[in-house]
């Protein structure tokens, strides 16, 4: 699958976004339970700017040293009993691990969520392969079976409801009780137990992997994410380069800045930190273990103005508290990374060729860098974004015409005055008590949403005129 | 083991980042905030367990609490709660100090099928612990602020002992407990300094399983466990 997801063209994705009455529903009622207990969690502590301040501290500190840290968790994962091979590109990834999954003749593959790799498309690249690939997390579980792509990168399936879910497990798994989340859960446990049970691998993400001893550690809620690091024998891990601390000490601050952020838990039920193989004596967890590190685009952004995008923890609290998100969804913004950090990561990894739309997809209005637990200026970084599409004159075209038009007519006195007193005339036809709610060219998109007020009856410069006169009367 | 394309992979790194690679010599600085030290500074160990005590009802797990002769008829009392048939307990060293050998010698007096995690017999560990209904694990570190055992996991404690069973039981000794994860990674940091090898697997476990994947409705009891019990026992 890859970045992109959808139809490549962002008005039709926008325009089966904001026709989903279904979908809007659910994500206008999840952004207000995130909202609500991230409030909770991050006010409780007291000193949340502090906690913010630290974390941003830690994530710079551990980008700029970024070759040595994973030259340190490289070494010592390698101590352990572990391979580690570093990819350049989402090819290379999943290429070494067709490899190895093929060499150890594995038929069946259980993995626990993870974005990087969505991003790098391997699940497609396994079943080429001849291997059955089993998503575990209840979310992508939903969304396998269904043959759909997540809208979020913490609950994956947020835009679906339960009577659709019910659906699903119905056709596909001839599921035959109620729409409860409860009964629906269950039945997940039941029919995925029996697939941990005779995986062949276990494939995970990783949070963050820390340094110092070489543990890949796994921030989960449903232990699907334990059960594929403890039962198959071999397990594989990746990560993008970027997501690693230099010490357990690290790892704590980040993952309570993330459980807080992303759900409102002071911690979630599972932190797993895995280190290498199973030592001597232990049953569980995997003879064989191998990371691989993702760069795929990542280092490009190293040493740019938007560096600081790396720092990202993957919470979702900027998607949570976004306006545009709330109003489209997920999928419409074309990459399994939505909402403000998608709309700053994905014209990075994946070129603005295909992204043009998404940095105009926010309203600027900063929510987003409120929230952000690492101090990521993402709405400057979108401001960034559009900046240097005019510079390489990749600007949408109707924004070029706008612009340049803009520009003339704004530099003409004699222009501006004369369209400023016609205007209220040319838009009669479609006024009515001072509002525009059929607008003509231009204007049909906004009024198609909502009302545009119709032009003042008195323009400004001659309400300037006016006024001056009454000063000097004085 | 392998390691393959490091040093192109590096190289480019420290190439985009304008300066030479970087192999030795990055000192981890002292940090300007420590936030995390203040949570529950100076607080009591009883007053740690208030906390924990709080905390568990946030996040859906059983607490209780008794001191050492109360153990037995509390843990007994727990296992029958939870239609305990088949135990699975860590073959861990405070067995015996806690008393856990005589309430297990009870309990299969009484039918119960008891069993400790033995590496000997391999996988048969597992078979066992998918079908047990309860698990037994003693706390290494507990953190008061999230209601989280702490679990290094090892050949007489395996991973499925508290992943696998239907109800996991945790046996909390009070001086385990701490304010945070804060404090739990100094000593995991420290052992590590010092070159002790950290445990192959490091469970930080907090209630039983759930998820909210569905309309954002939390489900208690998805992989792992459905139900935690915590029985915290002060010291001697």
């Amino acid at each position: 699958m890859g970045i992109r997801i959808g139809d490549p063209s962002f008005e039709t994705r926008v325009q089966e976004g904001i026709e989903n009455d279904f979908m809007l529903n659910s994500v206008a009622s999840a952004q207000g339970r995130f909202r609500g207990r991230r409030g909770v969690a991050t006010e409780e502590l007291g000193n949340w700017e502090d906690w913010r301040s630290l974390g941003e501290e830690i994530r710079s500190h551990t980008l700029e040293n970024i070759d040595y840290y994973l030259q340190q968790l490289s070494d010592n994962v390698s101590k352990r009993g572990g391979h580690v091979f570093f990819a350049a590109t989402a090819d290379e990834a999943n290429e070494y691990i067709k490899e190895v999954v093929k060499r150890k003749n594995g038929k069946k593959v259980v993995k626990s969520k993870s974005m990087v790799t969505e991003e790098i498309g391997l699940n497609k690249a396994l079943e080429e392969a001849g291997s059955e690939v089993i998503e575990t997390d209840l979310g992508e579980w939903i969304l396998q079976l269904d043959g759909d792509v997540p809208s979020h990168i913490v609950t994956p399936a947020l835009h679906l409801n339960r009577d659709q879910i019910k659906e699903t497990f119905a056709n596909k798994r001839g599921y035959d009780k109620s729409n409860t989340p409860e009964e629906l859960g269950l039945f997940a446990r039941e029919e995925l137990r029996k697939d941990f049970l005779t995986a062949d691998i276990g494939i995970t993400g990783c949070n963050f992997a820390v340094a110092e001893s070489g543990a890949v550690t796994f921030v989960t809620n449903e232990g699907n994410a334990r059960l594929a690091t403890t039962l198959p024998d071999t397990q594989i891990s990746v990560m993008g380069l970027e997501r690693i601390v230099p010490t357990w000490e690290e790892l704590d601050v980040l993952v309570s800045l993330l459980t807080r952020s992303a759900v409102g838990q002071k911690l979630t039920s599972y932190i797993t930190g895995i280190t290498g193989t199973r030592l001597a004596g232990e049953i569980d967890g995997p003879e064989e273990f191998h990371l691989v590190i993702v760069d795929n685009g990542r280092s490009e952004i190293l040493g740019t103005e938007f560096q600081s995008a790396l720092h990202c923890i993957r919470c979702a609290a900027c998607i949570n508290v976004c306006p545009v998100y709330r109003h489209i969804g997920g999928h419409a913004y074309g990459s399994i990374y939505p909402g403000p950090i998608g709309a700053v990561l994905t014209p990075l990894l994946d070129g603005y060729e295909n992204h043009k739309e998404l940095p105009h997809a926010s309203t600027l209005c900063a929510a987003c860098t409120d929230v952000c637990p690492v101090k990521i200026p993402l709405h400057e970084q979108l401001i960034r974004h559009r900046e240097i599409m005019v510079e390489k004159n990749m600007a949408p075209t109707a924004e070029k015409i706008a612009m340049n038009g803009f520009v003339k007519w704004s530099t003409h006195p004699a222009a501006y005055k004369l369209s400023s007193k016609l205007a209220r005339t040319a838009l009669k036809p479609w006024t009515k008590d001072e509002n525009i709610t059929n607008g003509p060219g231009p204007l049909k998109n906004w009024t198609a949403q909502r009302d545009f007020p119709a032009p003042s009856q008195q323009t400004f410069r001659s309400w300037f005129k006016e006024r001056q006169k009454g000063e000097k009367s004085k | 083991m392998t390691i393959q394309n490091r040093e192109s992979f590096l190289d480019n790194l420290a190439n985009t980042l304008g300066r030479p690679r970087r192999k030795t010599g990055v000192e981890r600085p002292k940090w300007s905030l420590s936030p995390q030290w203040e949570v529950y500074d100076g607080l009591s160990q009883d007053e740690l367990v208030d906390v924990l005590e709080q905390q568990c009802k946030v996040i859906h797990t059983n607490f209780k609490r008794t001191n050492f002769d109360g153990l037995s008829e509390m843990l007994k009392s727990a296992i029958k709660g939870h239609d305990g048939n088949k135990v699975l307990a860590a073959n861990d060293r405070r067995n015996k100090e806690y008393g856990l050998e005589v309430i297990f010698d009870d309990l299969k007096q009484e039918g119960v099928d008891v069993r400790l995690w033995d590496s000997a017999i391999g996988t048969e560990n597992q078979v066992f612990a998918e079908q047990a209904d309860i698990g037994i694990t003693f706390s290494e570190i507990t953190l008061a602020e999230s209601g989280t055992i702490t679990l290094f996991n090892d050949k007489d404690n395996g991973r499925s002992i508290s992943l696998l069973p239907r109800v996991h039981v945790v046996i909390i000794p009070k001086s385990t407990l701490v304010p945070r994860m804060t404090q739990a990674v100094k000593q995991i940091h420290e052992a590590n300094k010092r070159g002790r090898e950290v445990s192959s697997c490091v469970s930080f476990i907090s209630g039983p399983s759930n998820s909210a994947d569905i309309e954002m409705n939390l489900i208690v009891g998805v992989h792992g466990p459905i139900e935690a019990t915590y029985i915290v026992v002060d010291d001697k």
